[in-house]
């Protein structure tokens, strides 16, 4: 496909590209730093189309964020309560239960189920609550804890990683979400998350996941104090574990919000670096097949444009997203799946209700 | 009819393709490819990277109307009790804001009253004039139309009474679609295309210049939008009295048609078709009012190169439920995020 880049450095990148080479850390500066957003998003929608030709997946999902009690208290995050603290919440594996029964009737596949670290929960509370969760939903996969709670949940259960992997496997455990990355960077991780597992903890646990026979997502927080350089450093440090362990289902970025958080002074993010960050995973991550552009994040508009700069999955159609509109997000709280589906068909793409695998749902009775 | 590749062809090396091409290409074409044509037109039209935009207000004057467009939802009818005409201390303070913030123009706009006649448009543009040195971008052409018939004037003396008091360009509201199939159903009440235009040719035939609007998204088919869209390329190669286009979606939200509102990607479609088939009026606005930042932002790419007004006020899309709030701040910063320098600009597009 002919493309007529306004930015003609746009073009090394594009034949890099069509020859299948790899991109470099400076490809990647450079892919945040043009101005040609419209060239950008043609060699991303080239890479997308290749991959996924006209398909747009979304997923019917249902969230569970167990408790907004966490230890870590990170400076980005407007979620997290302390014990004692005005609107502090915990639910029993019984209340849990209760949110699943109330939405029985409704073709949920899967369950993303994350929470704080909270130091009242005991390594049994969460083998409960995935069994449960497993009895009353024993068709949907359960999509369940992030890297920095499966190191609590070690040292919960004083047990190692992978026998932990393997406690939570067993009592259901299906697939784990990409959260927690935030900027894989010790500059970052010093300023911003102190008393969260660092980077290298968190690439050790990944690398353990997946050698567990187990697929994740992966993230970025974008938006707040990181560089560009740091930004193409964390995409390039995903690359390599993905060349590794091949356990990596979906990239996706994560615009940072800052309103109830101790980061007020910055500002949102705007839709040119929503794009770009979009565009940019697409490009980069060669070794990764799926990108999301999360609605809630960046809202529903942008993210119907979003899949024309690189991205195939919208997520979910998440009706009780807690995490993210606690800190000011404006997105709806849940989109339905025809929302969802026509979202995708007047965007040109063709919509593919799917599992936590991508395999396509099949309508039941045709 | 030629295939797609022509018409790109036609399109890249600046050759003005008519309304069947434009909906065969909008049709056809994906949203990148019309975004890079757009983005290429809007380069050789304005190869500077300067995003204008305009500091006023909207002051509605009245929001009594007798007109009872079914996609309003700003509208009250003289019997309802709660309609107002703007008071002179009220219009005084409106005035005197977007003086102190900054602002060099009002929009003065406000519904068909059926008790008023041109007596009193004379006097609120001659208040205005004489206390304050503000541009007045006023009346859409269905205020004239109905002021014009109101008074029994032709729409030639109504201009000219209202430019000898001080209206300085014209508004270019209440296009809607400009096809009579549609605004039968719509806006009834209203003047019809034919009319609308000429208000359009009189204005600027009396070197009043004016913008062009189009509100898609409620009943029309897609060659509506082009028929909209020759009707007003054609008066401009007649008259080259536009100054700019602005499409934008109807908000359906308390208004008395239910359809489903717009996507982002369909706006963005029929912004980037403006720019590859207006090749004879020279700005195109991004409409933040009904679209949002982000939107708004993203339009830069897809042939806008104005972000329109800060709106100190806007009462009109509010009340059809959109409450997109953009403080200037705000809005040169998304110029700026997205490579470009915030320029103010006057009516005219002259950079300040």
């Amino acid at each position: 496909m002919d493309i007529s880049f306004i930015d003609k450095r746009l073009e090394g990148i594009y034949s890099k590209v069509l020859n299948g080479s790899r991109l470099s850390k400076e490809d990647g500066i450079y892919i945040y730093e043009t101005h040609d957003l419209i060239g950008l998003g043609q060699i991303a929608n080239h890479v997308r189309r290749s991959m996924h030709g006209n398909k747009a997946f979304y997923i019917y999902n249902q969230h569970l964020n167990y408790t907004n009690v966490c230890k870590n208290r990170c400076r980005f995050c407007a979620y997290a309560r302390d014990r004692k603290e005005k609107g502090a919440y915990t639910w029993s594996i019984e209340e849990i239960e209760k949110r699943l029964l109330e939405r029985i009737d409704e073709p949920v596949n899967e369950l993303h189920i994350v929470g704080g670290l909270n130091e009242a929960l005991t390594f049994d509370y969460f083998i409960d609550l995935l069994k449960t969760v497993k009895k009353v939903r024993p068709n949907a996969t359960i999509k369940a804890f992030t890297c920095v709670e499966i190191d609590y949940l070690s040292k919960l259960a004083k047990l190692s990683i992978k026998q932990t992997i393997q406690k939570l496997k067993q009592a259901g455990l299906e697939m784990m979400p990409g959260g927690g990355a935030e900027i894989l960077n010790s500059r970052i991780h010093g300023e911003l998350f102190p008393k969260k597992i660092n980077h290298e903890r968190w690439l050790e646990i990944m690398r353990a996941v997946h050698e567990a026979g187990i697929k994740t997502n992966a993230t970025m927080l974008y938006g707040h104090i990181e560089t560009i350089e740091e930004r193409v450093d964390h995409l390039i440090t995903l690359r390599q574990l993905q060349d590794e362990t091949n356990g990596f289902s979906a990239f996706i970025p994560l615009a940072f919000h800052s309103e109830n958080t101790k980061l007020t002074h910055i500002q949102s993010t705007t839709a040119v670096d929503d794009l770009k960050n979009v565009a940019a995973a697409r490009l980069m991550l060669d070794n990764f097949d799926h990108i999301k552009a999360y609605w809630v994040m960046i809202g529903e508009k942008l993210a119907q444009v979003a899949l024309s700069f690189g991205a195939d999955d919208l997520d979910g159609t998440i009706i009780e997203e807690r995490i993210t509109h606690m800190a000011g997000a404006k997105s709806a709280l849940g989109l339905t799946k025809e929302q969802m589906e026509d979202m995708i068909t007047k965007a040109g793409f063709e919509p593919v209700e799917r599992d936590s695998f991508y395999n396509p749902i099949k309508e039941l009775n045709g | 009819m030629d295939s797609l590749h022509n018409i790109i062809e036609r399109v890249s090396t600046q050759k003005r393709i008519d309304k069947n091409e434009g909906l065969a290409l909008f049709r056809q074409a994906d949203l990148l490819t019309l975004a890079s044509l757009a983005n290429q037109k809007r380069f050789h039209y304005h190869p500077e990277k300067i995003v204008t935009y305009v500091v006023d207000r909207n002051i509605n004057y009245t929001n009594i109307c007798a007109s009872g467009c079914r996609f309003c939802a700003f509208f009250v009818t003289h019997d309802m009790g709660n309609g107002y005409i703007i008071s002179k201390k009220d219009l005084f303070d409106k005035i005197q804001e977007t003086l102190d913030l900054g602002g060099t123009q009002i929009l003065l706009q406000g519904g068909m009253h059926p008790n008023l006649e041109i007596d009193y448009y004379i006097d609120l543009l001659k208040d205005i004039k004489e206390n304050f040195d503000i541009h007045i971008h006023g009346f859409s052409p269905p205020e004239i139309d109905f002021i014009a018939k109101k008074s029994s004037l032709t729409i030639a003396q109504t201009l000219l009474v209202l430019k000898k008091t001080g209206l300085s360009s014209i508004p270019g509201g209440g296009a809607e679609i400009l096809c009579d199939d549609i605004r039968q159903k719509v806006s009834p009440n209203k003047c019809s295309s034919e009319e609308w235009l000429e208000v359009m040719r009189q204005a600027h035939m009396q070197d009043m210049r004016s913008s062009a609007t189009m509100m898609f998204g409620h009943i029309e088919k897609d060659f509506h939008i082009f028929e909209h869209m020759d009707k007003l390329r054609n008066l401009q190669d007649e008259t080259h009295g536009f100054t700019a286009f602005i499409p934008w979606t109807f908000q359906p939200d308390n208004t008395k048609i239910t359809v489903k509102k717009k996507t982002s990607v369909e706006y963005l479609k029929v912004l980037a078709m403006s720019r590859i088939f207006f090749d004879n009026i020279d700005n195109i606005q991004a409409s933040w009012v009904t679209q949002g930042d982000k939107i708004a932002q993203t339009a830069l790419f897809f042939g806008a190169n104005d972000m329109g007004s800060t709106m100190i006020e806007e009462n009109v899309v509010a009340s059809a439920g959109v409450d997109f709030m953009l403080p200037k701040e705000e809005l040169i910063r998304l110029i700026t995020m997205a490579g470009f320098e915030p320029r103010q600009r006057d009516c005219y597009y002259n950079l300040l």
